[in-house]
């Protein structure tokens, strides 16, 4: 009941920020929700599987320039066929590279994520042909439910119809995310993250379930890439590097990756501090350095996890 | 016979843990294993849950060989294993736990989008073992939270909810008080009899609870079947007694 008021409060002021905050403020929006739907799938893999991923920003990359070649390359412009096809890119090249890392646990896995994330990167980089190389591509505006809003300013498009896309795609993604986590599924892949063991002897069969988080996980960050894409008009390998999937471990942890909604809170502090801090020292990575270590001394289940949920014990 | 062990032997390395082993058990025994730390109990176990594989013999569980098969396919053929350090999921609450046992038994834990709450079977199944147990004033509470005795029961009853045709335990009552200890066979024995269990094996160290429950005793020494006989007549057998068990026990049988 208590969480169902304050979703609702934060849902209207997710709404009314464009009529009420400076402009400013409301394009700092289009990032936390374009990580916040990154996040949901991370989450499914970190929070309730178990699993550390180092290399989400793959997932990123991907989706991004799937953004870029979609609207440059292939002159595709609805919004609508860019997040199809980038959740599908995103789940093609995933399916691989989960079969791989779902073989190993804890820091093996970790790097296993990593090291494939880096591969992307340095191809991003490379193949400069293709993709640009460290200058990027370009990504041209999208059409929103079939209608070109070319002639509007960029501001009042970002601010107004993307903004409003955005969020739609949000609560979409958190919908969708809250049946798989509620699911007969998403029971499974916590009795995996606490005993794989033990959920082995009940006849789970481990690597296939974490295989299909995996992958779930992958087409949220592939979507959330493409979201990411449009704000900024243009994509770059740095979208791919390990420091992004690391800021990403980071919100999680900064917003709890025990509560469902814990890694949108992250996200959205993170995006402000990361904008305060930056506005006031140049050395931004030292204060949050700082930061992650507080968190996972004092409050290792970050900012959500400092309202702990009371659980009712029946007497027996 | 359900499950069957012909001439198992199992090395580790030049250490021979079980020599020439044939054992067998039928549908409506409660069988126990006995013997002294190093004897092989485990190591049986482990053989005739597939978990090792024997370096020469065979396993059967339904006239099927089930050597190196792995747990997960082992659940799914109808036989379950508890371990001798208690496994929980210690985040997920007694309820949660039961209805993950359920749902991988229906085979529903792939219905990524299907409700869990909507899931009557699951709910039902799961309520239904929590009962069972005796666990299903404490459903809410977390596996974590649960005293000893409890979380053993929870781990046992997870695998009854499998609903499995055999069940093989390693030492089901270690490590909780003696009072607990005839509390969790009780409720056992009973929940056994309730979902038409067709037999149980375990391993165990406390002679009250073998020989109160059990139906047959196979006594392990040195990796051989010392003996293969009813309570009765092992109880009957003091040198036996002795050489399994220690002085101690003996004297109080």
């Amino acid at each position: 009941m208590r969480q169902a008021l304050v979703l609702a409060v934060a849902l209207a002021a997710v709404v009314a920020v464009p009529w009420i905050a400076p402009i400013y403020h409301v394009l700092l929006m289009l990032p936390f929700m374009a990580y916040g739907v990154v996040l949901l799938g991370l989450n499914l893999l970190f929070g309730y599987t178990g699993l550390v991923s180092f290399g989400h920003a793959l997932f990123i990359g991907l989706g991004a320039y799937t953004a870029a070649f979609l609207t440059g390359l292939f002159k595709v412009r609805a919004l609508e066929v860019i997040l199809l096809t980038a959740a599908v890119v995103a789940a093609v090249v995933a399916m691989p590279v989960a079969a791989f890392c779902v073989r190993y646990v804890k820091i093996y896995f970790g790097m296993l994520t990593l090291a494939f994330g880096m591969v992307f990167y340095t191809f991003l980089l490379k193949f400069y042909r293709l993709t640009g190389g460290d200058e990027g591509m370009p990504v041209a505006r999208p059409f929103l439910l079939g209608r070109d809003l070319g002639d509007m300013p960029k501001i009042e498009y970002l601010a107004g119809p993307y903004y409003y896309y955005s969020l739609v795609v949000l609560i979409v993604a958190i919908a969708v995310m809250w049946r798989i986590v509620h699911s007969p599924f998403g029971l499974c892949l916590k009795t995996i993250r606490d005993n794989p063991a033990k959920a082995e002897t009940l006849g789970i069969s481990v690597p296939h379930y974490r295989w299909t988080a995996f992958v779930i996980s992958a087409v949220y960050a592939g979507v959330g890439g493409a979201l990411l894409a449009t704000p900024t008009g243009n994509v770059d390998p740095t979208l791919a590097y390990w420091t992004h999937s690391g800021n990403l471990v980071f919100m999680t942890l900064l917003g709890g990756f025990a509560s469902f909604f814990g890694p949108l809170v992250g996200a959205f502090v993170f995006i402000y501090l990361q904008d305060f801090v930056m506005s006031v020292v140049p050395y931004w990575r030292l204060v949050f350095g700082a930061i992650l270590a507080a968190l996972v001394i004092f409050a290792p289940g970050g900012l959500l996890g400092l309202f702990p949920r009371r659980r009712v014990i029946e007497a027996a | 016979m359900i499950l069957q062990a012909e001439n198992v032997t199992k090395y580790y390395g030049e250490f021979r843990a079980l020599h020439d082993v044939t054992l067998g058990v039928s549908a409506g025994e409660f069988v126990s294993i006995i013997g002294p730390n190093g004897a092989g109990k485990s190591t049986l176990l482990n053989l005739l849950t597939g978990l090792a594989r024997p370096s020469s013999g065979t396993v059967r569980f339904k006239d099927r060989d089930i050597t190196g098969i792995g747990p997960v396919k082992l659940a799914k053929l109808g036989m379950a294993r508890s371990f001798q350090l208690v496994q929980i999921f210690p985040d997920l609450t007694v309820r949660e736990t039961l209805q993950a046992a359920v749902a991988a038994r229906l085979r529903r834990g792939r219905r990524i989008f299907a409700s869990l709450r909507g899931d009557r079977d699951i709910r039902d199944g799961a309520e239904e073992v929590a009962a069972l147990f005796g666990l299903d004033a404490k459903r809410r509470a977390l596996a974590r939270e649960l005293p000893q005795g409890d979380k053993k029961l929870l781990d046992v009853a997870s695998a009854f909810a499998l609903r499995p045709e055999i069940i093989l335990l390693d030492e089901p009552t270690s490590g909780v008080s003696t009072a607990d200890k005839t509390r969790i066979m009780e409720i056992l024995v009973r929940a056994a009899k309730t979902i038409g269990l067709q037999a149980i094996i375990q391993v165990e160290h406390d002679m009250d609870i073998v020989f109160g429950f059990s139906d047959r005793i196979v006594a392990l020494h040195q990796g051989a079947v010392l003996a293969d006989a009813t309570p009765r007549e092992v109880q009957a057998d003091q040198r036996l007694v002795d050489m399994v068990v220690g002085r101690r026990r003996g004297a109080s049988a």
